[in-house]
């Protein structure tokens, strides 16, 4: 009898600690999402920010100028449920402005210029990348949170459901030509 | 930055992954970072001051050939030590599916971790077998990346997930200024690889060399690379045999030489490879490329645009197309030159640049890595009571 409860009880412990390293796995994957997002919020601001510095310098044409202000503006001003769009549309904006290897030129030959092509280089760059760093952790959570041990007990606590970030974050090729 | 980088096979062994890990590290340090590499190796072999050595690995059948891995308590407690001691910014895994240092790094570690996967592997079954167990160490990782595209689909495919491309990183200039050796110009051809590695794909060279000496006899084959000559050579007739010179394990500097001399670069791999950076080498030193096409080399090779690709295992197709481009030198220098301008973009000061963006993507705003006891995180006793009080 006593032995049969010892059983139990070691049952019942060994589920306890298996149901608290998920919930361990699964509070680090929300802090993962957490910095993945912040790191992605930081590169599109940097690459808005770029883009509107950009478009008010004069070096482009004023209707160029116009558009991607406009676009930079709006990606900066968004309200989180029109971020995906306003985004995206920054990067069409952005591969319509610099679709000739000639704008690029352009713009690099501009006092400064150098440095600002780059940086709108590397941010244009490095959004995909972030982006796809913060799906990737969205993914890995929301695949342990489908689970039924996860769902069954509640492991998730309060934390809400995670969802990828989508955008067309295609970088103007032009911008992007370093095999020279 | 403060880098740990962790490399899961032996050291004192040669091979692709050791390379690219030496190449990034040295091109961090000339930039001003600290790095330090973890890598298994014998106590009594020297290494750069930046290595690390994790203590001896054991020789076990990995990724169908044998590979020298690290695991085991004593492994782990070194892995530990290394975390602690180097407060790094960043840690970055290379290859952290292997039952090696990388898995061990992964499932000690806390912060940021990047982890670059290089093997792409067919779908197996011990990778499904192995996914369940791997998962609550891979899903630390903050960023992965493929080094080819080819990569990056098997990863997505087998461990779901998403990956950055960033492919392996050459010094192209090493091989652009190397000195040719008139030994080894006028009608040569040139393989570098394991020979008794049948995935290189010598035996499908030598299948085909008969045809291509009975048309040009003039021709040369140099084969650089460990293993058994009488044993690469048993498969040709006796007074074809003086044609094909082995030349040992190479230096690098060699190596470049050989690249630069040869007429033709050919690398008939079978199978196995996720990326190619011999055929990168190859036309950093403005060799003409005939590659087999596999996935990871038409890649390489942007489709066949800087390097000619035949089908592979065809021993007849490899014969032929060495054949047409011997006989045509305008075509092979139209390759030669394709090929040095693609071969750019592998440069390390572009493949350099976007790892570290990757690092600084994924260290912004986050703390350093530290052993998982130090920060009581993840699956830490005092994690869990907090989740608990949730």
């Amino acid at each position: 009898m006593t032995e049969t409860l010892i059983w139990i009880i070691v049952v019942l412990v060994a589920i306890g600690l298996y149901l608290s390293w998920t919930a361990g796995r699964l509070d680090r994957l929300h802090a993962r999402i957490d910095a993945a997002r912040a790191a992605l919020d930081a590169q599109l601001l940097r690459r808005a920010s770029v883009a509107q510095e950009l478009a008010t310098s004069g070096v482009l044409d004023p209707a160029a100028s116009i558009v991607l202000y406009e676009a930079a503006h709006a990606a900066r001003q968004a309200e989180e449920e029109h971020r995906e769009v306003a985004e995206s549309e920054l990067s069409q904006a952005l591969r319509a402005v610099f679709a000739e290897p000639q704008q690029v030129e352009a713009v690099r030959e501009a006092p400064g210029g150098v440095e600002a092509a780059r940086e709108l280089a590397e941010a244009a760059r490095r959004v995909p990348m972030a982006r796809r760093f913060h799906n990737d952790a969205v993914g890995a959570a929301r695949r342990l949170r489908e689970h039924r041990k996860v769902r069954w007990f509640r492991l998730a606590g309060h934390a809400p459901f995670p969802l990828a970030f989508e955008m067309d974050d295609e970088p103007p090729t032009a911008l992007m030509d370093r095999a020279a | 930055m403060r880098i740990g980088i962790v490399c899961p096979y032996s050291w004192d062994v040669p091979g692709g992954v050791q390379f690219h890990i030496r190449d990034l590290a040295e091109y961090f340090i000339r930039l001003g970072h600290e790095v330090s590499v973890l890598a298994p190796a014998d106590d009594d072999t020297p290494l750069p001051p930046y290595v690390v050595s994790a203590g001896r690995a054991v020789p076990v059948p990995y990724n169908g050939s044998v590979a020298r891995l690290n695991f085991g308590f004593l492994s782990a407690a070194r892995v530990r030590r290394w975390l602690h001691d180097g407060a790094f910014h960043v840690i970055h895994i290379h290859e952290p599916t292997s039952p090696s240092l990388g898995l061990l790094a992964c499932w000690a570690a806390q912060g940021p971790i990047v982890a670059t996967f290089h093997t792409s592997n067919p779908r197996s079954r011990a990778m499904i077998a192995a996914y369940s167990i791997l998962q609550a160490a891979l899903e630390k990782i903050s960023a992965r990346i493929a080094v080819s595209e080819y990569a990056r689909r098997t990863l997505v495919e087998h461990l779901g997930g998403d990956a950055v491309v960033i492919p392996n990183g050459v010094d192209v200039d090493f091989f652009a200024k190397a000195e040719p050796n008139p030994d080894w110009q006028g009608d040569t051809i040139g393989f570098i690889g394991r020979i008794d590695e049948p995935r290189k794909g010598l035996p499908v060279l030598m299948r085909a060399l008969p045809r291509i000496l009975a048309e040009r006899p003039r021709t040369r084959l140099l084969v650089a690379g460990r293993g058994d000559e009488e044993e690469a050579v048993a498969s040709l007739p006796a007074e074809l045999r003086s044609r094909v010179e082995f030349l040992g394990m190479v230096s690098d500097a060699d190596k470049a030489r050989l690249l630069r001399s040869v007429d033709l670069y050919v690398a008939p791999n079978t199978g196995g490879e996720s990326f190619g950076i011999i055929l990168v080498e190859a036309m950093s030193a403005g060799a003409p490329v005939l590659a087999s096409d596999l996935d990871a080399f038409a890649q390489v090779l942007d489709r066949g645009a800087a390097g000619e690709l035949f089908a592979n295992e065809d021993a007849d197709a490899l014969a032929e197309a060495a054949l047409r481009l011997l006989g045509d030198p305008a075509h092979r220098a139209g390759l030669s030159a394709r090929g040095s301008a693609h071969v750019r973009r592998f440069d390390w000061s572009t493949v350099g640049a976007d790892i570290m963006s990757v690092y600084e993507t994924v260290t912004a705003g986050a703390a350093a890595v530290a052993t998982d006891e130090e920060t009581g995180g993840g699956t830490g006793l005092r994690a869990r009571l907090r989740l608990a009080r949730d």
